[in-house]
């Protein structure tokens, strides 16, 4: 298997980040040795295993219906690039 | 009292104790070294005037019953500090300024202790040797242009260099024992859910745990005593009965079982590291310690399993760095576009790779093949392990493959750079606590560390042997100061 | 009617199509926080004055499950007759969007919380059983406003992070009226459970609405679109009528159908393509390491069950048997609790020789007329149930008849009166006495001694004009029964 600029390009969609031709070219050039090395788990059958997502040998723990939260919005849009005091505000969404 | 930054927390904290020192005499001698200490770029934010301020305040109303009194500490820049700059060593969050604090570092500031700044890391905590920071690469003390190791590359160095008397890192793969090894210092990656992870900036969620880096095994243990605490506001903290390492620690190792597993082994691994570890084995029976050869049959899988797992996890963790809420924002001409520049122009080129890989593996058609698989393989390791503590109490191996080497060297061979955390790396997929203490040179003077791995939660008998084991080592850093002119 | 008739059916020459709907509907889940958070859920606030470090995915915040939400989902899977999971697992869904500040949705994506059930449509034509697929739980987004600003998007995270369920229906729907009574249905059940306050206005339930046409009698699945996010029934009922009848010309013409989502545009009144299959998203699930394997013991869900009301359709089952009001009767009483709760306190309060028969014509007649034209709630209700039920026995009881009642019922509604004050204050009160009304008769009869001699002679019509002269001379309180029989022995 090899990862060619077409899936760069894929993955660079999904994940939001934009991707120039050398860049592109490159990154394929980098994820194609780490997936060689990836490959590696192909020589195991795990058919009859149970992944395992957590380590962490306990189930979740509940909290209780309560507020408290207060009011913080000059704290949450302090930190924002863009806001007008009410909101966030971003570049136009154009669907 | 001269050498103030040479003493141990022990020391430290006794001294105050004793009011021999004050909290401002000891502020201010880690503040005059870091000073003198740019060249290491061990920080990447520095508090210095609150922290001599906090100190002055500390000095005026002393509460000696605390744990770290009046201590000055750096720590990572993944921890949010409260209304202290955190960057995670990323161009992304270069204005961030949290207006909360984890909960491992609060730990410590209810314990006396005072930040003195935050230290550089990896960015994101994606590295082994410091490099990936966008504030730059850190030196080692051990050696001008060495890497520390990474990704606590900033708080390795600090400790070894003196800059603080002990530091927090976190270890999602290694980083907190691969950076202790390369620095001669003590590193200790706890049980997966025994630190909280509130407040610490995520790479991986269910493989990071923060933990305690420090000059030797007792302040270790009396650090990781004050940061392991159940959270309920982790939902993987485990509420488990904790011991009090520090008061608990015993150089008694009296007919342990210690694995040696074959596995670890490496092929091209450097005859030195093979004769450090026949030494440390050597030293464990010294210590009374009974050795055990094991198998950990799926080791060699763990590190591209990681690969998967860890970009999995992280290529969804860092979706939140967006140019919306905070952070950097680059213009773009609608709400697409100025998602793919802020995130290409804010993440550095290893992180923009972890996230692509983390993105494919995950995506449509291949999530079974890779990430489901990994998941799968993961669980085969941890079967390893569950194996081998039916007769052992802990592993004894080699912290790294390899000891610290200069910068630039491995940068642009990525998996190169990734097999650094090979002896670390199933630890974490395992969830097991695992030190890493130093144990001898290399022919260079580099200095060259043993892992001791445990099972889950007993952190206690690790430490207990590292303690043990580390007298009978009794190493010194080779460190001469070479960037203090 | 046959069932024929019924069918909802599009032809086109000499074809005809069947409409295969799927519903996934989002329902609020009621709670005083948030899924993950402690950040209040209340509707109406300032913008962003909801939102918490972890709504708004600060670097290092972590979701915490809110345990109320857990069983709010679960009572709900109880009331869709669905198994429900012992254990379920939270997924990221991986996509960007402004109001998404995590940049994933945590939901429920290969074990969710709820598996199968079904829920009962009573249609003209019968009853209906259509499948549930799943419940699962999950995160609302935020808020996105284009139309503030000409050059920005602003973003409100008020409702980032709310607990929604989402109900996946099977593709059993097959008229835009069964999904029409399916949603009323959820409504009703969500409400009695206290689980969903239902509310569609303010977004507490809206669905995304599956569409499919094949050949009538064909046994396989058409390519479905999704139309998203519809939040209203007449908006859904509309949409999926265009939404068919486009998938049906396309068909018609040799062409054929992209799976797609589409959005349905409420001022055009038609479907329009949001984006194709190709550049669908990828929304790359994985659990959430942040959250582990949600358990819930049989114990826990027993004792839920244990908690869960008398639900519609039992209760249908019961009016009908204690109260012997029609399965139609029933049907209207039972579709809100508001309104079954009124009516039970209504006949409560009737005591002991009540007309529920009365009861319900005037619950369902009257007042059902005044609430509709005032356009409240039976929960706002101007008229009590203790008043209601006081005023159907003044009725049952003779005190007042059923036309002096309707001005009672009038008067009433000026601060919920009541209406046995009502009748004596204003001296309503029926002229029931025999010897009184005979005096009255005789008197009438006297002054139309002529009239009196024409009827009995033969021209009936004029006992109407008799009964028109007592009612008018007792000023309309008098008992038109004995006023009947009196003036026929009279006359
Ligand atoms: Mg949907
Ligand atoms: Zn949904």
């Amino acid at each position: 298997m090899s990862i060619d600029l077409k899936t760069i390009k894929h993955i660079s969609k999904l994940s939001r980040i934009s991707v120039d031709e050398q860049k592109a070219e490159k990154l394929a050039g980098d994820l194609n040795s780490i997936f060689k090395f990836i490959e590696k788990l192909n020589e195991l059958n795990t058919d009859k295993v149970k992944p395992l997502t957590s380590v962490a040998e306990t189930t979740l723990k509940l909290r209780s219906d309560e507020v408290k939260s207060k009011d913080i919005r000059n704290e949450i849009i302090k930190n924002s690039p863009q806001d007008n005091e009410d909101y966030f505000v971003v570049p136009k969404v154009i669907e | 009292m001269s050498d103030i930054t040479k003493q141990s927390l022990s020391e430290l904290v006794k001294n105050i104790k004793e009011k021999k020192l004050s909290s401002n005499e000891v502020t201010k001698a880690f503040i005059d070294r870091s000073e003198k200490s740019k060249e290491l770029n061990a920080y990447i934010s520095e508090d210095y005037s609150s922290a001599l301020e906090k100190a002055k305040k500390f000095d005026e109303k002393q509460n000696l019953d605390l744990k770290l009194p009046g201590i000055p500490i750096a720590v990572k820049d993944l921890f949010c500090t409260k209304n202290v700059r955190t960057t995670a060593g990323s161009k992304i969050l270069n204005n961030f300024v949290p207006t909360y604090e984890s909960t491992v570092t609060q730990n410590i500031w209810n314990e006396g202790a005072i930040l003195l700044g935050k230290l550089n890391c990896d960015e994101f905590a994606m590295g082994s040797s410091n490099e990936t920071s966008f504030f730059g690469n850190v030196q080692n003390p051990v050696d001008k242009n060495l890497v520390p190791g990474g990704s606590s590359g900033g708080s390795a160095s600090a400790v070894a260099g003196q800059l603080t008397p002990i530091t927090i890192g976190t270890d999602t793969g290694g980083s907190i024992r691969q950076p202790a090894s390369f620095t001669g210092i003590v590193g200790l990656k706890p049980t997966y859910g025994s630190c909280s992870r509130y407040g610490i900036v995520a790479f991986a969620s269910s493989l990071d745990q923060a933990g305690p880096m420090a000059q030797n095994v007792k302040d270790c243990a009396l650090l990781q005593e004050i940061i392991s605490t159940y959270d309920s506001k982790d939902s993987t903290s485990i509420d488990f009965k904790r011991n009090e390492y520090s008061k608990e620690l015993t150089k008694n190792i009296k007919g342990k079982k210690i694995g040696i597993p074959k596995e670890y082994r490496v092929d091209g691994m450097p005859k030195e590291i093979e004769e450090l570890w026949q030494k440390g084995i050597q030293y464990a029976k010294d210590c009374g310690a009974e050795i055990i050869d094991i198998t950990l049959p799926h080791t060699s899988y763990a590190l591209p399993a990681y690969y998967i797992v860890a970009p999995a996890e992280a290529s969804s963790n860092l979706a939140r760095y967006d140019g919306v809420k905070y952070g950097f924002r680059a213009k773009g001409e609608n709400l697409i576009d100025m998602y793919e520049k802020t995130r290409s122009e804010g993440f550095g080129a290893e992180v923009q790779r972890r996230i692509m890989i983390g993105t494919y593996v995950l995506s449509s058609g291949y999530y079974d093949a890779y990430y489901l698989k990994a998941q799968k393989v993961r669980k085969l390791i941890k079967n390893d392990f569950d194996e081998v503590y039916k007769k052992v109490d802990a592993i004894l191996t080699p912290s790294t493959p390899s000891s610290a080497f200069k910068i630039g060297e491995k940068k642009d061979d990525p998996v190169s750079m990734y097999l650094n955390d090979i002896f670390t790396v199933p630890v974490n997929l395992a969830g097991l606590p695992g030190i890493s203490i130093p144990a001898g040179h290399d022919s260079k003077g580099y200095p060259l560390g043993l892992q001791i791995i445990g099972k889950a939660f007993d952190e206690q008998n690790i430490l207990n042997i590292a303690y043990a084991m580390e007298e009978k080592i009794s190493f010194k850093n080779k460190i001469n100061d070479w960037w203090i002119k | 009617m046959s069932k024929d008739k019924l069918e909802y059916l599009i032809s086109r020459k000499d074809n005809q199509y069947e409409v295969i709907i799927g519903l996934e509907v989002h329902a609020q889940v009621t709670s005083e926080s948030k899924l993950f958070s402690t950040s209040s859920t209340k509707f109406g606030a300032e913008p962003n004055t909801q939102v918490s470090l972890v709504d708004a995915a600060f670097p290092g915040m972590l979701p915490v499950i809110n345990e109320f939400c857990v069983k709010q989902a679960i009572k709900t899977g109880i009331g869709l007759n669905a198994k429900i999971n012992n254990r379920s697992v939270f997924d990221r869904k991986n996509y960007f969007y402004a109001d998404l500040p995590q940049g994933y949705q945590i939901s429920q994506f290969k074990d969710p919380i709820v598996g199968e059930g079904k829920v009962i449509l009573d249609m003209p034509e019968g009853q209906k059983e259509i499948g549930i697929e799943r419940l699962h739980l999950e995160q609302d987004a935020g808020k996105s406003i284009h139309d503030l600003d000409p050059q920005s998007t602003y973003v409100d995270l008020n409702r980032s992070g709310v607990a929604l369920m989402e109900i996946v229906s099977k593709p059993d729907l097959r008229s835009p009226d069964e999904v029409s009574a399916y949603i009323k249905k959820l409504r009703s059940i969500m409400r009695y459970l206290g689980t969903c306050d239902g509310n569609m206005q303010e977004g507490s339930l809206r669905a995304d609405v599956n569409v499919s046409v094949r050949a009538k009698g064909s046994k396989n699945l058409g390519t479905r679109c999704e139309i998203k996010n519809v939040n209203s029934i007449k908006f859904m009922q509309m949409a999926i009528d265009y939404e068919a009848n486009r998938q049906v010309d396309l068909i018609e013409e040799g062409e054929s159908i992209d799976q797609e989502t589409r959005l349905f545009d409420t001022k055009k009144n038609e479907t329009r393509s949001m984006r194709s299959k190709e550049d669908a998203h990828d929304y790359r699930y994985f659990p959430d390491p942040d959250l582990l394997p949600l358990e819930v013991s049989n114990e826990f869900i027993k004792k839920l069950k244990s908690e869960i009301p008398e639900l519609p359709d039992d209760k249908k089952k019961r009016f009908i048997k204690d109260f012997k009001v029609s399965p139609y009767e029933a049907n209207i009483l039972v579709s809100d609790i508001d309104t079954a709760k009124y009516f039970e306190e209504v006949v409560s309060k009737m005591g002991k020789n009540k007309d529920i028969k009365l009861a319900v014509n005037w619950i369902t007649g009257e007042l059902f007329a005044v609430l509709n034209n005032k356009n409240l709630e039976i929960s706002q209700s101007p008229i009590s149930s203790k008043n209601l039920a006081i005023l159907v026995n003044l009725i049952k009881n003779g005190t007042i008849s059923g036309k002096i009642a309707k001005t009672v019922f009038e008067l009433m509604m000026d601060g919920d009166k009541d209406p046995q004050k009502i009748v004596e204050e204003k001296g309503l009160k029926q002229q029931s006495d025999p010897k009184a009304l005979e005096a009255l008769i005789e008197k009438i009869i006297n002054d139309n001694r002529e009239k009196a001699i024409e009827y009995k002679q033969g021209k009936e019509k004029l006992f109407g004009f008799f009964v028109g002269q007592a009612m008018k001379a007792s000023g309309g309180k008098a008992n038109p029964q004995l006023i009947n029989e009196i003036l026929k022995k009279k006359l």
